[in-house]
């Protein structure tokens, strides 16, 4: 059973919500992004989200925006992104690592190379924000080819009739991005969120995760009523952000990641 | 190449190149477009509201001008100038907004974005937004901003909100990036009005038919006065939408030469230009898969050129294919080739050029001479150069010329 599988299952047995927490890599540097990625896990990160730097992020927020491009301005790639992955692996066997981003860096490494060395460094799954279920052929089949979970993006306007076509090869778990916006802007309300759920409960049994615009522990609580797990980014990498130096960046952000994660393992479904 | 060139697919796809690789929260948004575009090109009542728009309002047919002291200075092939700076607004931009303005309108829409580099485009969809009443929002980046004054004034007497981009070098990249941003969030009411053959699909090929009157009138423009087509047919190339309204009238006139004119800067081997076919790798980016300029990891490059206008890291996908089909040459010219042409063009011919055009008319400069003078040669005038003024004195000022 994959990683992410076994996560979701080892959750629903406790009856609890997964903690997805969202941070780029290399941000701000190396060695403090793998540091705080090692680190996630014990803080209460059920699942991690790794964003790959990539210069002209569409989709995202300022806040994310400018964490790509202290890392690139640092020398993250990809190559060291992976690095990064495999040294994770080293201590954690369990926690899923999903990576995060845009096709272009990926396309340019060459996705043969780059479905192979991911799945050996241990990712066990992807989010490409700019490649639709259309674009199937371009990285989700040869990245599920190896065994790596290809998970689709859901939003608000994606209504019943596209469901089908945009969950189509989806697999790990289905995030849906509660607000029709870039990250880190505003948040949806529970009324609207329930609505999603049934909805795409509807179209898929895979588990459903949702972010955007969740950014305090009291929302966490609310969005884990109502999802299988919920995604908090912007707000952890705004800690870093605003931190003085590197040492309280890392105190900063597992800080606020023990909050979430209390916030979220409080309430038994 | 097969014999008629029927490009893109259902997809999107230009072989290759193209497709729609957007964020989810747009694919349904921009099928319905493409829905909707599909139904309109083929109503007669919006062909005909888009005629009379381009006659009585943009002032087409723009004029081919026999170039005749130009072609004299040349000594070779027949120079003709296809005068799309004579539009409203001073460029072929507003060929494009019209068009995409009507479709708006038929699709209900309440409010226009666009994005622009040298802000033609952002003039042209501010004054087609204020033609048709609705309020327009356009994102410009701090450079350009900057460099290009004048036209940040008419868009804002034309009711438009110019709204600066501040991330990356502040240029048209950045803009789109922002443009994209602002979509994502306002899908409902809003209308993304894209100024060049770029973005995802259907919009390299909407734009490209709504500026394939330029083509259509040459060829006819052309028969008339000289009998037969033309021989050779340049244009400058930034995301490339002048260059595609001129060139796809012509593509399956096999012997017709297509050139298109990329924006060397201070040299191709250089990090400063904008070459993307001559320079750049095939990659993805704002919607489609394209030659862009990149790094070894994947990472986007700025662009550089003088005109603001040809700044630009990537080129529409079409562009794409039809240099790997061979079917049209690409080439590039440094920013001083370009200004030397503006100033020969300025003093010959009485017109003052945009610098994106002066790029085509600098190779036109150099390849006329050797050419036969029974060979005809059109070169697109895309624009008018008055928005140019602060860069031209700029750099006189600076090479003491």
């Amino acid at each position: 059973m994959s990683r992410i599988k076994n996560c979701f299952a080892k959750l629903k047995q406790q009856n609890q919500t997964a903690l997805v927490t969202f941070l780029t890599a290399g941000d701000p540097d190396y060695q403090t992004s793998l540091s705080l990625l090692q680190q996630l896990p014990s803080a209460g990160a059920d699942i991690v989200e790794l964003g790959m730097p990539f210069t002209d992020p569409m989709a995202d927020g300022p806040t994310i925006q400018k964490a790509s491009l202290r890392a690139l301005a640092n020398g993250q790639n990809l190559a060291k992104t992976l690095e990064m992955v495999t040294a994770f692996r080293q201590q954690n066997q369990t926690t899923p690592i999903v990576l995060m981003g845009y096709f272009n860096p990926i396309h340019h490494y060459g996705v043969e190379r780059f479905s192979k060395d991911a799945a050996n460094a241990g990712v066990d799954g992807l989010i490409i924000v700019d490649l639709p279920a259309e674009h199937d052929a371009d990285l989700c089949t040869p990245a599920q080819a190896v065994g790596i979970d290809f998970i689709r993006l859901t939003t608000p306007t994606t209504d019943d009739k596209r469901l089908p076509q945009a969950l189509n090869n989806s697999s790990g778990f289905v995030y849906y991005v509660s607000v029709a916006g870039i990250t880190g802007a505003g948040s949806a309300t529970e009324e609207q969120i329930t609505e999603a759920m049934s909805r795409l409960h509807r179209h898929t049994a895979l588990p459903i995760c949702v972010g955007f615009g969740i950014k305090t522990p009291e929302q966490a609580t609310a969005i884990a009523k109502l999802a299988d797990g919920v995604v908090v980014g912007s707000a952890l990498v705004s800690q870093i952000e605003q931190a003085a130096s590197k040492e309280q960046a890392v105190d900063a952000v597992l800080k606020l990641c023990n909050e979430l994660s209390t916030a979220v393992k409080q309430l038994k479904k | 190449m097969s014999s008629t060139y029927n490009a893109p697919d259902a997809k999107g796809l230009f072989g290759p190149f193209g497709g729609r690789y957007v964020a989810e929260t747009l694919m349904p948004l921009i099928l319905d477009l493409d829905k909707e575009y599909t139904a309109a090109k083929n109503d007669p009542t919006f062909l005909e509201e888009l005629a009379y728009f381009q006659k009585d309002y943009v002032g087409r047919p723009s004029p081919l001008y026999f170039a005749e002291r130009l072609t004299e200075y040349c000594g070779g092939a027949q120079i003709y100038l296809k005068r799309e700076e004579l539009n409203h607004t001073g460029a072929h931009k507003i060929n494009n907004c019209i068009g995409q303005i009507l479709l708006a309108k038929r699709m209900g829409k309440t409010r226009i974005i666009a994005e622009t580099g040298a802000g033609m485009h952002g003039v042209a969809s501010a004054t087609v937004a204020a033609r048709f009443g609705l309020p327009c929002v356009v994102y410009m980046g701090s450079t350009d901003i900057e460099r290009q004054q004048a036209n940040v004034f008419r868009m804002k007497l034309l009711g438009a909100e110019v709204i600066p981009v501040q991330s990356g070098t502040g240029t048209l990249k950045d803009a789109m990036n922002e443009a994209l941003r602002d979509w994502v969030t306002n899908v409902a009411d809003t209308f993304y009005l894209i100024g060049t053959v770029a973005g995802p699909h259907p919009y390299p090929a909407m734009v490209r038919d709504f500026q394939s009157v330029i083509g259509k009138e040459t060829k006819q423009q052309m028969l008339e006065k000289q009998g037969r087509l033309p021989d050779s047919v340049v244009a400058c190339v930034g995301g490339g939408s002048n260059a595609m309204g001129i060139f796809h009238p012509f593509i399956n006139d096999k012997d017709v030469q297509l050139i298109g004119v990329e924006a060397g800067g201070h040299g191709v081997n250089t990090d400063k230009h904008a070459a993307s076919l001559t320079g750049g790798k095939p990659g993805v980016l704002h919607g489609n898969r394209t030659y862009l300029l990149q790094n070894s990891d994947g990472q986007i490059i700025d662009a550089h050129s003088i005109s603001a206008g040809l700044d630009y890291p990537g080129i529409g996908p079409e562009h794409s294919w039809l240099h790997e089909i061979k079917r049209a040459e690409y080439v590039s010219i440094n920013d001083d080739e370009a200004m030397e042409a503006f100033q020969t063009c300025c003093r010959l011919e009485g017109i003052i050029p945009a610098l994106e055009s002066a790029h085509a008319l600098a190779e036109v400069i150099k390849r006329a001479p050797i050419l036969p003078k029974d060979h005809l040669m059109v070169v697109n005038l895309s624009g008018r150069g008055d928005k140019d003024m602060q860069t031209v004195m700029s750099y006189i000022k600076e090479h003491q010329l």
